[in-house]
């Protein structure tokens, strides 16, 4: 029986549209548990190749033959050691071409509104990592918000799309991935926005991005909203009257943590006020989307990740919590474990530190850990 | 001197293979044989330590040289427990030491050719794979100053050592990577 090969373009199908999924992940099981292909109707068995090279007799029995079987490892080699064992024992198997590490660099590009002046709102789900990136196009403008380092991808969007990149924001300085934000400013002439409170150590240009500030793509309106919080200078967007990008300030089921740039006790009493009382005088009507998810329950339907702000003020984990002292409690004590690299990624952000294409892949490695619950 | 070392070359090769050739080479060992792989692929360190520990061989470590990975590997010896360490000596203390006093006894426990790209004048060499059999020749109430590429392997052989009863023992942390280093830069003297 031939291996086929499966493309990240063909897992997001399983993952966002609960197809049933077998994975025979044949990575370390360390690797496994930190992170993996997530998805509802996927199940999963790990066992590390170097266990399997004996043999796949083991594990021919447990192996289901009413789901498709993919095979996934870091890279591509060893899945695809294994699932040509499993295939000449007659099993019809796949493996995931580029492995864990194409996984975490495939964006899904997902439209989330048509805009008032005929325009449209795109929204990038980086299903690997949990990071969502935007494109607002509207006359043959765009603007791009929260880039990932997949800069290409943005660019052939935009190219696709017959629009000019003339704006470039990034919500703030992010610990947990590499920002394409600059790159794309570079390659097309762009103004890059970046929080001043944030930019620190910067060591490029930049424009400063302040509360109030108002900028148009093509006929639409994109409005800064300083709301601080996740870092001292985070800040959201209104775009088009109507969506409302929040950073990692407010996600779907979580808020933002306000450690990552090691001031938890003084950014608390910031993301309590951008919570309760900014966003409180924004119209319930908007629809929050933001820069990160953590669970695929997150994901709608669609593919999207958007939810109207009224319905986060009445079911968001973090917006319930009456109680100052509470609210201290939950995002200074017990936060999950600080992202991979992430001192490297916020001084990589910052220009401070240059390192390859290949090194920024390893820094990114594993699950976005941004939110607290 | 026994030429015992055994080297694996996996250098340029990505992931199976670094695992593939090591199973294969260590199938070819005695128990109790250390061998060395050399790789560039970043993930076979994760790799070649969880190997070990699903196949039942001691993982002892992988030192960094000029990007090239040098894993460690003694055959079928897992029950090798890293215990408590014993006492750490900086090299600068170390150096100084040195200076003031030419007898001491100092243990490199490389694998040959690394010990004879480079080494501590007067060291002796015990490779950490035939200790066992060399021990003898060591005093077990002098004062032995272990020696390795980085601290990792001097470790090993100090904790050995102190189990079959060596009284006054002392790792040299960092080993000979920085003394190399620093030596060429004018900086150590010995």
């Amino acid at each position: 029986m031939t291996v086929r090969i499966m493309k990240p373009v063909e897992v997001a199908r399983y993952s966002i549209d609960k197809k049933p999924l077998y994975i025979l992940d044949v990575r370390n099981e360390d690797a496994f548990v930190d992170w993996k292909i997530e998805g509802e109707s996927i199940e999963y068995l790990n066992i590390p190749y170097f266990d399997l090279l004996d043999g796949v007799d083991e594990i021919k029995g447990e192996l289901p033959k009413d789901r498709d079987i993919l095979v996934v490892c870091a890279k591509e080699g060893s899945s695809q050691m294994i699932a040509e064992m499993l295939s000449e024992e007659g099993m019809d198997v796949a493996y995931l071409e580029g492995g864990m590490k194409a996984w975490s660099e495939y964006l899904e590009p997902v439209k989330v509104g048509t805009l008032k002046s005929g325009g449209e709102l795109y929204q990038f789900v980086r299903l690997g990592k949990g990071c969502l990136s935007y494109m607002v196009i509207d006359a043959g403008k765009a603007a791009v918000i929260d880039a990932t380092r997949m800069t290409d991808l943005f660019l052939d969007f935009a190219k696709e799309k017959g629009a000019t990149i003339e704006h470039v924001f990034d919500t703030h300085l992010h610990a947990d991935h590499i920002s394409g934000g600059r790159v794309i400013a570079e390659a097309t002439g762009a103004t890059y926005y970046l929080p001043s409170q944030d930019a620190e150590e910067v060591v490029f240009d930049y424009h400063k991005l302040g509360d109030g500030l108002r900028v148009t793509v093509g006929k639409t309106l994109v409005e800064a909203v300083f709301s601080p919080g996740h870092t001292s200078g985070s800040t959201s967007f209104v775009v088009d009257e109507s969506y409302l990008l929040t950073g990692d300030i407010l996600f779907i089921d979580s808020i933002g943590r306000p450690d990552l740039a090691g001031m938890a006790d003084d950014w608390v009493g910031d993301l309590r006020t951008t919570l309760y009382n900014r966003y409180e005088q924004l119209s319930e009507e908007l629809v929050v989307l933001p820069a990160h998810f953590m669970e695929m329950k997150e994901v709608n339907a669609d593919g999207s990740v958007a939810k109207k702000l009224s319905t986060l003020f009445s079911e968001n984990h973090g917006l319930q919590v009456e109680d100052e002292n509470e609210f201290r409690e939950l995002v200074t004590e017990n936060l999950p474990p600080q992202p991979n690299a992430y001192q490297e990624i916020r001084k990589t952000n910052m220009g401070v530190l240059t390192p390859d294409a290949e090194t920024q892949r390893e820094m990114e490695i594993g699950p976005n850990r941004c939110a607290v619950r | 001197m026994m030429e015992t070392a055994h080297i694996l070359d996996a250098k340029g090769l990505a992931c199976p293979m670094p695992i593939v050739r090591t199973r294969k080479a260590i199938q070819g060992l005695s128990p109790g044989d250390v061998l060395e792989v050399l790789a560039t692929d970043k993930g076979s360190t994760a790799d070649i330590k969880a190997w070990a520990a699903s196949s039942g061989h001691a993982y002892l470590g992988t030192e960094t040289e000029a990007d090239v990975l040098h894993h460690f590997l003694k055959k079928d010896s897992a029950q090798i427990e890293v215990k408590e360490g014993i006492p750490v000596m900086d090299l600068k203390t170390f150096v100084k030491k040195v200076d003031e006093d030419k007898s001491l006894t100092i243990v490199d426990v490389r694998e040959e050719r690394e010990y004879h790209e480079g080494h501590f004048p007067g060291a002796l060499h015990i490779p950490l794979s035939e200790k066992e059999s060399q021990m003898h020749e060591l005093n077990k109430s002098e004062d032995i100053y272990l020696i390795c590429q980085t601290g990792r392997r001097s470790g090993i052989a100090g904790i050995q050592l102190a189990e079959n009863g060596f009284k006054n023992l002392y790792n040299v942390v960092p080993g000979m990577t920085e003394w190399t280093k620093q030596t060429k830069k004018g900086e150590l003297k010995s």
